[in-house]
């Protein structure tokens, strides 16, 4: 197997600056972890994090513990958005210029959630909401969400998910938000580039974040970073920012084989080679839909 | 000044006065015109708030929750199915002990739709841990906001005040506001027992998997609820040094001597005055409890009101499907007692499903349960059996 080749061509420093103690209750090779670290460290210290039902309500610490270095407000299930849309109000009533982070998952956002978020969305409330995608109910122990992805074994899809997953960027990119990106951990420098441009913009911000879940994937936990960064180059999940409606892609996928990024999944073990070539085509036929509408970044990679 | 307004303005005249900051609503009907109000005061600036049209009354809870985190003070406004969409929230506002008022106009929950007063919406909430006040006119509706956040913040529980579609949320009366001055010497800005302040950062609700944990939290709350009596108490004293008007947890007319006593809450407290003076004139021995504050539940105060009354009638405009009205069953728990020395408890579904209360249906049913020795049945379907 060839070496991955050099992923980030841009200069963007990653701050030694961490808002994430140790010890937190992720599990090894957590990629939402490894996401609301980064995410962490382009946000700063003056930041409040709103945090809804998910792995993240026990992996930000059991009372009287916290994970964060920073202020966070649990809520519940499907109360992320409007949660974070009265907290920045009552800071804006304050005077206090302090950044509001919405958090959730993929069930907190394209589910349960989606109503508050489609809503604070439509107002413009400025929160920046970032959805960290398992691509399934992980917390819960693994059941299927709308994230899920065609093929997917979860524990309430046996037979393999047979729907393709809910497209949550064009849902939020149709309300008309400033900004709207999407990306992964296996890609840190263009996840802390989008998230301070995000930080930087005033209205509603939504970035989706791919989270590799060795629990719920079956994988090794070691991989987690490799297997984010094979569903970007297989275009299992492109890397793309949308401002004011403008789509640019951020990063050109090298053509790594879907197989490749597949085989490595347990959930995945039971696909055909059809069933992997009907997933392909899928992928394909969305890059080309992507494409067609959007123009690459001078610092993606060729 | 005075001025004659709906129940649903003094509502958002009592909001202005106590200069809610953060105020996400939305609208349903008997409430609307709440939302309506303070919106255009605060787009005039006539309320310096963040007003948010949130798309869900489920929504409207979270936000308030979000706001009052920081320390702001919120208000919010809801009725029947809009209430019962915060259920959840309801809960997570008390057990983090925020101190968010919100008014509840009372309305019948479907099936069938109803747009008409009941207050099993608000009283099916009563193990949520929100203050429960119920109001009998338009003033008392304005001032019982104002105490309302004079409680809630003393200690960091949620309160609402309800008051009954129609008879009150859309019928003018007369209402006395008071001078802003005033209402901010009673009610001084609010100091949030915890701030969120990045510069000491903490977590705000997190999660526990220890029980004994929980089981103290879940205490602490009830003490909080059992403090809010006698804070309440100082609330209503407080309120009558500054602008002479008081209504106590609950109030007792011509309770002397009376053989029969009626407890009632809301608009009905005002009809069975009516009935209870009628009655007086022709010699029957009849008294009337109201009941303002239902959560938490005056039980001392009910006890000494009610002792030696050998009959309660209770007027239920609510009901636990299966059980009987809700007042009813509060009230025989609160009277029990296992020397066996209790009234005789007539449980009335009257006004229920927002059947009009009337005096003359108020004698016949004093009359009825004095011609009674103990009552027959529960509940009574008053209405059904006439």
């Amino acid at each position: 197997m060839r070496t991955m080749p050099a992923f980030d061509r841009d200069d963007f420093s990653i701050p030694r600056d961490e808002y994430l103690y140790s010890g937190h209750s992720g599990c090894p090779g957590c990629g939402a972890t490894l996401t609301m670290r980064h995410v962490l460290k382009a946000m700063g210290p003056r930041t409040v994090v709103v945090v809804c039902a998910s792995c993240w309500t026990g992996i930000a610490g059991y009372f009287p513990t916290s994970s964060l270095k920073v202020p966070s407000v649990h809520c519940a299930f499907a109360s992320a958005a409007a949660t974070a849309s009265g907290l920045k109000a009552a800071l804006e009533m304050r005077g206090d210029d302090i950044s509001v982070l919405a958090w959730a998952g993929d069930g907190g956002t394209l589910d349960i959630g989606l109503q508050g978020l489609s809503a604070a969305a439509e107002r413009n409330d400025d929160i920046l909401y970032i959805c960290y995608d398992n691509e399934a109910y992980m917390n819960t122990g693994i059941q299927r969400s709308s994230a899920t992805p065609l093929g997917a074994w979860t524990t309430t899809t046996p037979l393999g998910q047979d729907r393709p997953n809910k497209n949550i960027m064009d849902i939020m990119v149709a309300h008309g938000v400033p900004y709207a990106a999407t990306v992964t951990i296996g890609f840190p420098s263009d996840l802390m580039r989008k998230v301070s441009k995000a930080k930087g913009i005033r209205g509603t911000r939504f970035i989706h974040a791919l989270s590799p879940c060795p629990t719920g994937w079956r994988f090794a936990p070691h991989l987690t970073v490799k297997i984010a960064r094979l569903a970007v180059e297989s275009k299992a999940f492109p890397l793309y920012e949308v401002e004011q409606g403008e789509y640019i892609i951020t990063h050109m996928p090298r053509d790594r084989s879907l197989k490749e990024y597949l085989e490595l999944q347990g959930r995945f073990k039971d696909l055909t080679d059809d069933e992997v070539q009907g997933i392909q085509d899928n992928l394909e036929r969305a890059w080309q839909r992507l494409m067609a509408k959007s123009r690459i970044a001078t610092y993606a990679t060729p | 000044m005075e001025k004659v307004m709906t129940g649903n303005s003094a509502v958002a005249y009592g909001v202005k006065l106590a200069r809610a900051q953060v105020i996400p609503a939305y609208p349903i009907t008997p409430q609307t015109t709440i939302v309506e109000h303070l919106a255009q005061m605060c787009a005039t600036g006539e309320l310096r708030a963040r007003f948010i049209n949130v798309e869900s009354e489920y929504s409207a809870m979270a936000a308030c929750i979000g706001a009052a985190v920081a320390g702001v003070r919120t208000f919010t406004a809801t009725s029947s199915h809009g209430l019962a969409f915060m259920h959840e929230l309801l809960h997570w506002a008390s057990g983090a002990r925020l101190p968010i008022v919100m008014a509840n106009v009372n309305r019948a929950l479907a099936v069938p739709w109803s747009l008409l007063a009941e207050h099993t919406d608000s009283l099916s909430q009563r193990d949520t841990g929100w203050l429960q006040i119920y109001c009998e006119d338009n003033q008392e509706v304005l001032d019982s906001i104002l105490q309302a956040y004079y409680i809630a913040e003393r200690v960091r529980l949620p309160c609402m005040v309800n008051l009954e579609g129609f008879y009150l949320s859309y019928i003018s009366e007369p209402v006395h506001i008071p001078e802003q001055e005033q209402v901010d010497a009673f009610l001084p800005a609010h100091c949030p027992a915890y701030e969120l302040d990045p510069d000491r950062p903490a977590a705000f609700f997190g999660a526990t998997f220890e029980p004994t944990m929980l089981y103290r939290f879940r205490r602490d709350t009830h003490q909080g609820l059992e403090k809010a009596l006698r804070v309440a108490r100082e609330a209503d004293e407080d309120f009558h040094r500054a602008f002479g008007r008081r209504y106590g947890l609950l109030e007792g007319y011509r309770l002397v001597d009376a053989q029969l006593v009626l407890v009632a809450t809301g608009t009905s407290v005002s009809t069975a005055r009516t009935a209870v003076d009628r009655l007086r004139d022709r010699g029957a021995k009849v008294g009337l409890l109201k009941l303002r504050l239902f959560r938490p539940l005056p039980a001392d105060d009910i006890r000494s009101a009610l002792r030696g009354v050998p009959k309660v009638a209770i007027l239920d405009r609510s009901i636990s499907l299966g059980a009987g009205g809700i007042l009813c069953q509060e009230l025989k728990s609160v009277l029990y007692r296992a020397d066996g020395q209790c009234p005789a408890v007539f449980g009335l579904l009257a006004g229920l499903g927002g059947i009009d209360v009337t005096p003359d249906l108020i004698c016949e049913i004093a009359e009825r349960a004095l011609r009674s020795e103990y009552p027959t049945e529960e509940p009574i379907w008053i209405e059904v059996n006439r």
